[in-house]
């Protein structure tokens, strides 16, 4: 009996994900622990490794299909003294066609989409609809993670009104879509457009093209489908409002200085102004913990810790590893698990638990010279920090004209948890620990 | 005396308190259970549970009149109402005994006594007006329940004038019986009365009988009723109440509006059922002036906090339905959130479902079809009668009626109403459906099994959608 290779759920979150590269060929015998094949998940490339010994049979997913669910078979092992003829039952027709490479994978949909599904290109006609032998699809169809847990009742509601239930989150038990939540998504009015989110439509039909203007089309990668879907949803359903300060760094810089002086001695650091203001943010979290918090409809949820999401810009988008606990972490810790993380995410080698579940983010754009600007909440998150330039400016202090290295910091929040006071609370209490850096020590 | 310390401290044993009990106890935290006179409370000693006993024996009276048409014959039936009285006591007794067990099998303390709130946090408990305990507790849950209210001119005096106490331990058999209120309780009585041959006399200041039922439910029960020999006065009130020769003489008076006649009711008893109120005096709420209590009821948000940090209150303190099953649920979300479970849903009203055993009996989930109109709701609306069961005709009780009403744009199961043989057993069939918010499709979908009473729940969603297969 052929040994069926699956598509892995390389985090909890996972359900889909583009099969980036094989590794391995057909007919290629190979032991446990090869690497088959690269997957490309939602933010990072991850490779997939044999669990069992044999010779790669059939690769039923094409090189660079999208959307692949989990748990989908991907690949047929023979095991010893099997051969081809055991295939038969595996003949999926996609890797027989390689000339319609980018056909996806069925992905069998529990609603009737409400958006009319435009003329599909030939090359992305469903599996289904092509002369195959049964067992394939119905392997596809059988995946479980892509079940969206609704009520039957909230299934016809949504239908009925043209809602999107796999971008829905569930009240109900164990996270499941019921009558409460068709509602209170009705009510808010947006999510009627998230069914036109860049998953549910083929990416030719994404954006209305300029006539005749000429162009070159970049498809979009997963990580460009997750940011704009995320940030779609939290500019639509996130009730954004934001505050600006801003930051005399001139104690600040002579403090690093000193500290940078030191940590060259055994190259043990080099802090960054952005690590200061990591240690900042954390510290004023913990300060002000109604501020470290995301919104449910049942409850709002208080987190008892303080993991700071980063944005880091990479080749094709952006992705923010977390600085887990950052408020029990020196400067020289973070600045160095910091550095860490960015190394990997420039090389996509971030594991899914290392840029997951943040309870706060930071943006930095000083580097570019940006003197301030407003940055889109990261959901679930309650807020985000957007940090500028920190640049010599003229100020007045004690009455009289002067010259100081300011910083202007503005931060985004979620007013259904962070209200006008609390945001104030926290950047005041940030711009306490920047202007006075050695009270981060304490 | 030094405060005895626990997580959890419960004011009542009771369905909702005992419940609390087990439950926190189970979760970990070190509980007490603070009760003055039974535990398992009025459900297991004066409620639910004895008139279940009581009216199980009137059901066997019923078919022992029955027997020729079942192909028996029997003479000189008759009955001891003393023996039947020590049934339903000797049921309440054995299920009380096995509350304490599963309280002590849990390691729940419980405290024989009275307890107060004595200010947040703490309760004092007395015992023949003796100090016997002080407890400090992080969380403390008010479970005091509640008991019948007398009218303002008629009260329940032990003697002629009964509660549902006195009704469910007669000494003799009463002749004539007149009941005040149509209520689940009133009814259960006067089914169980009329049942066993006392003339029986129901007035009810509404236009039906079981009002929070739906229209077509108290039609159809008042309609068997008055068949059984029953006398029901709707749309009156008692105005006056008597003694006369032989019991009491009342003055039955309409309502506004109603075109009852007046007329003089005579009786040896009566009883009281005219309504709950919660029992919120004597247990210290005064101590803790933010608790705030509304129509003698503690008033809770949806997970039965108080307002005010470690103070809880479950059950029929905090109002409608006065349900034992919805006091028990209540005791678990109440606890589950203090312990911090994960994923506890609030209770949703419409789906606590209500059972009146009357002789037929009545059950029935979610809004009636005139609140679902009433709510805007476009309805579709089901009904199979139990003439078309199989089984219900082999049972001998073809009398009934089984009724659902949906959302007609969303096939929601808004509300379901039974009347008949065994329909308590049957209603959860349709609590499910609504708590798991299946819409007609999945319930046309399920197969039931046959010959079923449960195929008519079958046949009522059909017939909601045109396509009923048997009527």
């Amino acid at each position: 009996m052929p040994i069926s290779i699956t598509m892995p759920a390389l985090s909890p979150t996972m359900e889909e994900g583009t099969l980036a590269k094989w590794l391995v060929k057909e007919g290629q015998a190979i032991s446990s622990g090869d690497v088959i094949a690269e997957i490309e998940t939602d933010k990072a490339t991850m490779e997939v490794e044999a669990i069992d010994d044999g010779t790669v049979g059939k690769l039923l997913v094409a090189e660079g299909t999208e959307g692949v669910k989990v748990n989908t078979v991907i690949a047929v092992l023979l095991e010893e003294g099997e051969d081809a003829g055991a295939l038969s039952g595996f003949d999926t027709g996609v890797a027989a066609k390689p000339a319609v490479a980018p056909a996806p994978v069925p992905t069998p949909q529990a609603e009737p989409s409400a958006v009319p599904a435009p003329q599909a290109a030939p090359a992305a006609a469903p599996v289904a609809e092509q002369p195959v032998t049964a067992p394939a699809p119905r392997l596809a169809a059988v995946s479980g993670s892509d079940r969206v847990v609704a009520s039957p009742l909230a299934r016809r509601m949504a239908a009925q009104s043209g809602l999107d239930l796999a971008s829905m989150a569930g009240s109900g038990p164990g996270g499941r879509i019921v009558k409460a939540d068709i509602e209170s998504a009705l009510s808010g009015g947006a999510p009627v457009q998230r069914a036109a989110t860049a998953a549910a439509l083929p990416q030719r039909a994404a954006a209305p093209i300029q006539p005749g203007a000429a162009y070159v089309e970049v498809p979009n990668n997963t990580m460009r489908k997750v940011i704009a879907r995320r940030l779609t949803e939290s500019k639509q359903l996130v009730p954004h409002f934001y505050m600006t300060v801003d930051c005399d760094i001139d104690k600040l810089m002579a403090m690093r200085k000193e500290l940078n002086e030191r940590g060259a001695k055994d190259a043990a650091f080099k802090l960054s102004v952005n690590d200061f203001i990591i240690r900042a943010a954390a510290l004023a979290l913990k300060k002000v913990p109604s501020a470290n918090a995301s919104w449910t409809d049942a409850a709002t949820l208080r987190y008892t810790s303080v993991d700071i999401s980063v944005a880091v810009a990479v080749a094709n988008g952006l992705i923010t590893p977390v600085v887990r606990n950052a408020d029990q972490k020196g400067l020289a810790e973070i600045s160095n698990e910091m550095k860490d993380l960015a190394g990997r995410a420039h090389e996509g080698k971030l594991l899914p638990e290392e840029y997951q579940g943040g309870t706060f983010s930071i943006s930095n754009l000083g580097m570019y010279g940006i003197k301030e600007f407003a940055a889109v909440i990261n959901p679930p998150q309650g807020a985000i920090l957007a940090v500028g330039k920190g640049e010599q400016r003229p100020v007045v202090k004690d009455g009289a004209l002067s010259i100081a290295t300011m910083m202007s910091c503005t931060l985004s929040c979620d007013h259904r948890v962070v209200d006008g006071a609390i945001g104030a609370e926290l950047l005041q209490a940030f711009k306490g620990f920047i202007e006075d850096p050695v009270t981060m020590l304490l | 005396m030094a405060a005895q310390q626990y997580d959890v401290a419960i004011l009542g044993g009771g369905p909702g308190g005992y419940v609390a009990a087990i439950r926190a106890a189970q979760l970990g935290l070190k509980t007490v259970c603070i009760e003055r006179e039974h535990l398992g409370g009025i459900c297991l000693n004066w409620g639910c549970i004895p008139t279940k006993a009581l009216l199980r024996s009137s059901e066997i009276y019923h078919l022992l009149h029955r027997l020729d048409e079942f192909g028996f014959s029997a003479k000189d039936i008759s009955f001891d109402i003393k023996k039947i009285v020590q049934r339903s006591r000797k049921v309440s007794k054995q299920l009380s005994g096995g509350v304490g067990h599963l309280l002590k099998k849990h390691k729940v303390d419980v405290i024989d006594g009275h307890g107060k709130l004595n200010g947040a946090g703490k309760i004092a408990v007395t015992k023949d007006g003796k100090a016997i305990a002080d407890i400090s507790a992080k969380h403390i849950i008010l479970a005091t329940g509640a008991r019948a209210r007398d009218l303002p001119t008629i009260k329940a005096d032990g003697k002629g004038i009964w509660s549902y106490k006195e009704a469910m331990v007669p000494e003799t058999m009463p002749k004539s019986l007149l009941v005040i209120g149509s209520g689940a309780i009133g009814i259960e009585f006067a089914s169980f009365y009329r049942t066993l041959g006392a003339e029986v006399t129901v007035v009810e200041v509404l236009d039906r009988v079981l009002p929070v039922e739906d229209e077509d439910i108290s039609a159809f029960a008042r309609k068997q009723f008055e068949k059984q020999g029953m006398k029901i006065i709707t749309g009156a009130s008692v105005a006056s109440l008597k003694p006369a020769k032989g019991g009491y003489e009342a003055a039955v008076e309409p309502m506004k509006g109603s075109k009852t006649p007046a007329q003089t009711v005579t009786a040896e008893k009566v009883i009281l059922a005219v309504g709950i109120a919660g029992n919120v005096e004597d247990c210290g709420l005064e101590t803790v002036s933010a608790i705030k209590v509304e129509r003698g009821h503690v008033v809770v948000n949806e997970w039965l906090e108080t307002g005010v940090p470690g103070i809880y209150a479950i059950g029929d303190l905090v109002g409608a339905p006065w349900l034992a099953h919805k006091a028990m649920h209540e005791a678990v979300i109440c606890v589950e959130k203090i312990a911090g479970v994960k994923d506890v849903q609030p209770m949703k009203t419409l789906n606590i479902p209500g059972c009146t055993y009357c002789n037929p009996q009545v059950a029935s989930v979610g809004l009636t079809e005139k609140a679902a109109k009433e709510k805007g709701y476009e309805v579709k609306v089901g009904k199979f009668p139990f003439i078309g069961s199989g089984k219900a005709i082999a049972l001998g009780d073809s009398e009934g009626l089984i009724k659902t009403v949906f959302d007609a744009k969303t096939g929601e199961l808004l509300g379901a109403h039974m009347i008949g043989t065994e329909v308590t057993e049957l209603i959860q069939g349709y609590t499910i459906a609504k708590t798991l918010e299946t819409t007609e499709a999945d319930l046309m979908h399920t197969v039931f099994p046959h010959p079923t009473l449960s195929e008519m729940m079958h046949e009522s969603v059909l017939d909601a959608y045109g396509h009923a297969l048997h009527f």
